[in-house]
């Protein structure tokens, strides 16, 4: 049987969903997303350069008619940024689907998560599908969940450290805990990392770095999406219970 | 000589001369932009795509055009 990613009633083949962010040209973002075999990417909202008219848009090289893109609220730190970010996505070609993040530091690029949860109200009450961003905390997955979010996506560690999933007890209190797809967002540094989460029973990864930073981003973002399948299938398979001592795979008996 | 015909605008943060009467489809034909590709804001306020040849700017008004780039 298939194994569909559904979210907000919209059925993905793949689990992956990358970022196009810090890549060094648009043919290596559209090489690298291909690679990847995402079905969703993020993009970021930001002002047309008037005086470079001629600069190349993201949109030639990634078609929003074959991938889905899903519009970030990268660089908000506040609630009304990041509705005027939306609202300006939707705009531009009738995007509901969008990811919300709120910013509350520059330094770590922590969530801010009373402003977060106060955009997401607001953002659906406005008929937005909002998959959220935010900390790996229980209760504030759980109060997103409340106020309408459609996928909650917790971070493994900071954007762009590479650090993996520091606080797998909380991923997996929120993944048992949630009635909306779980997707570990950020602090992916290489393929274990995405394969962990994907484990621990979350039902997709969401990265950027660890594909635009990587020094092949093309061999990296295949590694991904074949991490991301195995995390999978290794979950639906169940794992072995652990043992403290050795367990012998070859039959004791008929010894020669 | 005392330009009349033009109005002064912020566009993207930046002065910009417009001709006087431009509308926002004016605007994105003389920038060479294509509008199913950008999200326009004048004076805050977002304008839907099928206001553009009715929305007339005026002198100090304040545009801002945006678009979709990489991002994470």
């Amino acid at each position: 049987m298939e194994d569909v990613f559904t979210i907000a009633n919209k059925n993905f083949n793949s689990r992956l969903i990358v970022g196009t962010g810090k890549y060094k040209s648009f043919e290596e973002t559209a090489k690298a997303v291909k690679a990847s075999g995402a079905d969703i990417v993020t993009v970021a909202v930001r002002r047309v350069n008037i005086l470079d008219k001629d600069q190349p848009l993201l949109m030639d090289y990634l078609d929003p008619k074959s991938i889905t893109y899903l519009p970030n609220t990268a660089g908000c730190y506040s609630s009304k940024e990041a509705l005027r970010t939306l609202r300006l996505a939707r705009e531009m070609g009738g995007w509901r689907l969008v990811k919300l993040e709120v910013l509350g530091d520059k330094k770590t690029l922590y969530p801010n998560m009373i402003e977060t949860i106060k955009s997401t109200e607001v953002l659906v009450k406005e008929g937005f599908e909002v998959m959220v961003y935010c900390t790996d905390d229980p209760i504030m997955t759980k109060k997103l969940e409340d106020v309408g979010a459609c996928a909650i996506m917790p971070l493994g560690a900071p954007i762009g450290s590479g650090m993996g999933i520091q606080n797998k007890t909380n991923i997996t209190l929120i993944k048992e805990q949630s009635s909306v797809p779980v997707i570990v967002d950020a602090g992916v540094g290489t393929a274990s990392d995405a394969t962990i989460a994907m484990e621990l029973g979350c039902d997709g990864v969401l990265l950027n770095t660890a594909i635009a930073e990587a020094k092949n981003p093309i061999l990296m973002a295949e590694s991904m999406k074949y991490a991301v399948i195995s995390g999978r299938k290794a979950f639906k398979a169940g794992r072995m219970k652990k043992r403290s001592f050795g367990s012998a795979s070859s039959p004791q008996n008929n010894l020669i | 000589m005392n330009n009349l015909n033009v109005a002064k605008i912020q566009l993207n943060g930046d002065p910009y001369e417009i001709n006087n009467g431009t509308n926002l489809n004016e605007l994105l034909n003389t920038l060479k932009i294509k509008k199913n590709k950008v999200a326009i804001e004048v004076n805050g306020e977002i304008v839907e795509k099928n206001k553009y040849p009715n929305l007339i700017l005026n002198k100090g008004d304040k545009v801002e055009i945006v678009k979709f780039i990489g991002g994470g």
